[in-house]
């Protein structure tokens, strides 16, 4: 099956020795949860997921042209 | 140290130091404040006429080594809104006011001369001297003049010009540990300082202490307290970026109001955000963490600096940089970093002044981005009085209505801070419905519409958002009330141990057996009290609205707007 194409973002110290954007091309039924795994990032370690600007799950497949945000739990106000 | 009342009376210039009404006696902070301005100021009342009075209270930890514990509220009909008002800051005014005994501080009255005056507070004595050097002077000469007077270590309040002028964004600006500034910002408290002519308060405890009624009780609660703060990650995170962390993040959520509320994304939010900003203050020198007052275990303040390593400017918030940033479309940080030195230095609110400043950019009066004009504007204008720079001074609303505009974002005339209603329902709901005009801190649903804190309830959906905004304005006019900063808020909605600690904390400074319940109750009474007043000074639910706009233009990216109904707007006093 053809691959997909996403875009991936980090935020704030997720960033440090990765990225802050990334294209890239995935095999379709990866999830927003494989994605987290393949960087390296624990879960545990995240606060908030989501994909063109709606929040998401680790369960939720990538669709073409997704856009994912990766925050780790952060607060202010 | 026996806590008692400190009376001013500024239109004979007397005083006195009164035992505590047993009616006040559980009350500290917010509830203190609001519960003192509703016992005494006529609803009625001009704001900044002889029957308002200017409240000021530590809050019932205050003052202890309890952690974070260091905020002071300052209560009164706002000049801005109409309404009661309470405005809390850090600082080191609050631990030293409970220090000194003082469980408030009531300033009423007026003087009949055009003459400017200080108080100084210590135990035993409340003083109240002549001013005439000072006057006319910024924030932070004022505070080093005032320094340099005596070498004993007091708090100081101050007013700059703006608080002189009588303009109804002007805050009541209160010392850090550095010679920094924290704000009473919201609603114009400054403004009726100055309507009293008064340009500084100073508070010396001479060595004085707050009684623990049960000390290992209290140093037992603390350790469980500070560690369920130290803990929990949004307490880390703030440490490393501050608060503006969440430019990025509700940005991405698409709730970032941005040039004066017509978009929900901003193009130039990864120069402006939090990210940026700690590289920026590392490679320049500056500090990552700063304390706001001695005691925080957070540290989300910082010091920024300029391009040449000197202080810019500290403190600097999220609101601000977003109210100055994507409202304006300034994506310059040391522009926005300078405005927000400026505005500290007058005196006036930096998202009331930014957000004004923002319509202000749609009528013509300048370019949106223009970040260098906002800097003189603020300047020439604001802080010399100009006509403009009053227009500007006295809010959103003001220069809504001198320059014909009708997309216009307050709630009760204060302006909407860094969350659009249209995208963050939840927090629609909290600038609707609280007693003192749209703020954010009220009932910070953010917490759950966006960070995932306490829960998760979707930021588009209706459903839930009343209850959970009722649920957090009750919990936060209760914490209001202790003297803690609302930041400890992320983790006693995480962390099961947070809140029984705090109120062991209560429990063992005055030998007391509150309970949840107790607490819940407490927050409920406050804004019933709130509420009460404001319907004596004439609001009706109908005041308990957004501006038109938000009903009628959709938002992008989403393309939302604010759809709930009068009548489930109302269900939130259902309690």
């Amino acid at each position: 099956m053809a691959r997909i194409n996403v875009t991936v973002k980090l935020f704030a110290y997720f960033r440090e020795n990765r990225f802050k954007i990334s294209e890239q091309e995935i095999a379709p039924g990866t999830t927003v949860g494989d994605i987290v795994d393949s960087l390296d990032i624990d879960r545990e370690e995240v606060g908030v997921l989501m994909i063109n600007s709606r929040h998401t799950t680790f369960e939720t497949p990538l669709e073409e042209a997704n856009v994912l945000a990766i925050f780790p739990v952060v607060g202010g106000g | 140290m026996a806590e008692k009342i400190y009376r001013v009376n500024m239109t004979d210039l007397t005083s006195s130091i009164e035992d505590v009404p047993a009616a006040w006696a559980a009350h500290g902070g917010r509830g203190l404040t609001s519960t003192i301005v509703a016992a005494e100021v006529i609803p009625t009342c001009h704001p900044l006429g002889p029957n308002n009075k200017l409240v000021l209270a530590p809050g019932l930890l205050s003052g202890t080594v309890a952690a974070n514990s260091g905020r002071l509220s300052i209560g009164a009909k706002s000049p801005l809104t109409g309404t009661i008002k309470e405005s809390n800051a850090g600082g080191t005014a609050a631990q030293l006011f409970a220090r000194t005994g003082v469980k408030a501080m009531i300033i009423e009255g007026q003087p009949k001369e055009d003459k400017w005056y200080s108080i100084a507070i210590t135990p035993d004595e409340i003083t109240i001297t002549e001013e005439t050097e000072l006057i006319g002077r910024g924030n932070f000469a004022t505070i080093e003049a005032v320094e340099a007077r005596s070498e004993e270590k007091r708090a100081i309040l101050t007013i700059g010009p703006a608080g002189e002028m009588r303009m109804a964004s002007a805050n009541v600006s209160v010392k850090d540990p550095d010679g920094g500034l924290r704000s009473n910002g919201r609603g114009g408290l400054g403004a009726v300082m100055g309507s009293k002519k008064i340009k500084f308060i100073t508070v010396d405890p001479k060595g004085g202490k707050v009684e623990i009624a049960n000390p290992d009780g209290f140093r037992e609660a603390n350790k469980t307290f500070a560690k369920a703060l130290v803990d929990h990650p949004v307490s880390q995170a703030l440490g490393q970026y501050g608060t503006n962390v969440l430019v990025n993040i509700v940005n991405e959520s698409g709730g970032l109001p941005t040039k004066n509320f017509t978009l929900g994304q901003f193009d130039g939010h990864d120069a402006i955000s939090g990210e940026t900003m700690a590289d920026t203050i590392t490679q320049r020198g500056g500090k990552i963490k700063h304390n706001c007052h001695p005691g925080c275990v957070i540290q989300c303040s910082q010091v920024y600096n300029d391009a040449d390593g000197n202080k810019l400017t500290s403190g600097f918030e999220y609101e601000s940089i977003w109210a100055m940033g994507a409202d304006c479309c300034v994506d310059n940080l040391d522009h926005i970093a300078e405005a927000d030195r400026i505005m500290d230095d007058i005196g006036v609110d930096t998202i009331e002044t930014s957000v004004a400043m923002a319509v202000a950019m749609e009528a013509g009066v300048l370019e949106f981005g223009d970040g260098a004009g906002v800097c003189r504007i603020l300047k020439e204008e604001v802080g010399k009085g100009t006509s403009l720079g009053r227009i500007i001074g006295n809010g959103t609303g003001s220069v809504g209505k001198a320059f014909g505009m009708t997309r216009v974002p307050v709630v009760k005339n204060q302006a909407i801070p860094a969350y659009d209603p249209r995208a963050i329902k939840g927090i629609g709901i909290t600038y609707a419905t609280s007693t003192q005009g749209a703020d954010h801190t009220m009932g910070y649903t953010i917490a759950t519409n966006i960070l995932n804190v306490g829960g998760k309830l979707d930021p588009l959906t209706k459903e839930g958002q009343v209850e959970l905004s009722r649920n957090l304005q009750i919990a936060t006019a209760a914490i209001d009330s202790t003297g803690m900063c609302l930041f400890i808020a992320f983790a006693a909605l995480d962390d099961e141990k947070c809140l029984p600690a705090l109120i062991d904390l209560i429990n063992a400074r005055f030998d007391l057996s509150l309970t949840g319940d107790d607490v819940v109750n407490l927050g409920k009474h406050i804004l019933k009290t709130e509420r009460e007043f404001n319907m004596k000074a004439g609001f009706t639910s109908i005041d308990d609205r957004l501006p038109e706009f938000f009903y009628t233009e959709p938002l992008p990216p989403h393309n939302v707007v604010f759809d709930f109904s009068d009548e489930e707007i109302n269900t939130f006093w259902d309690f």
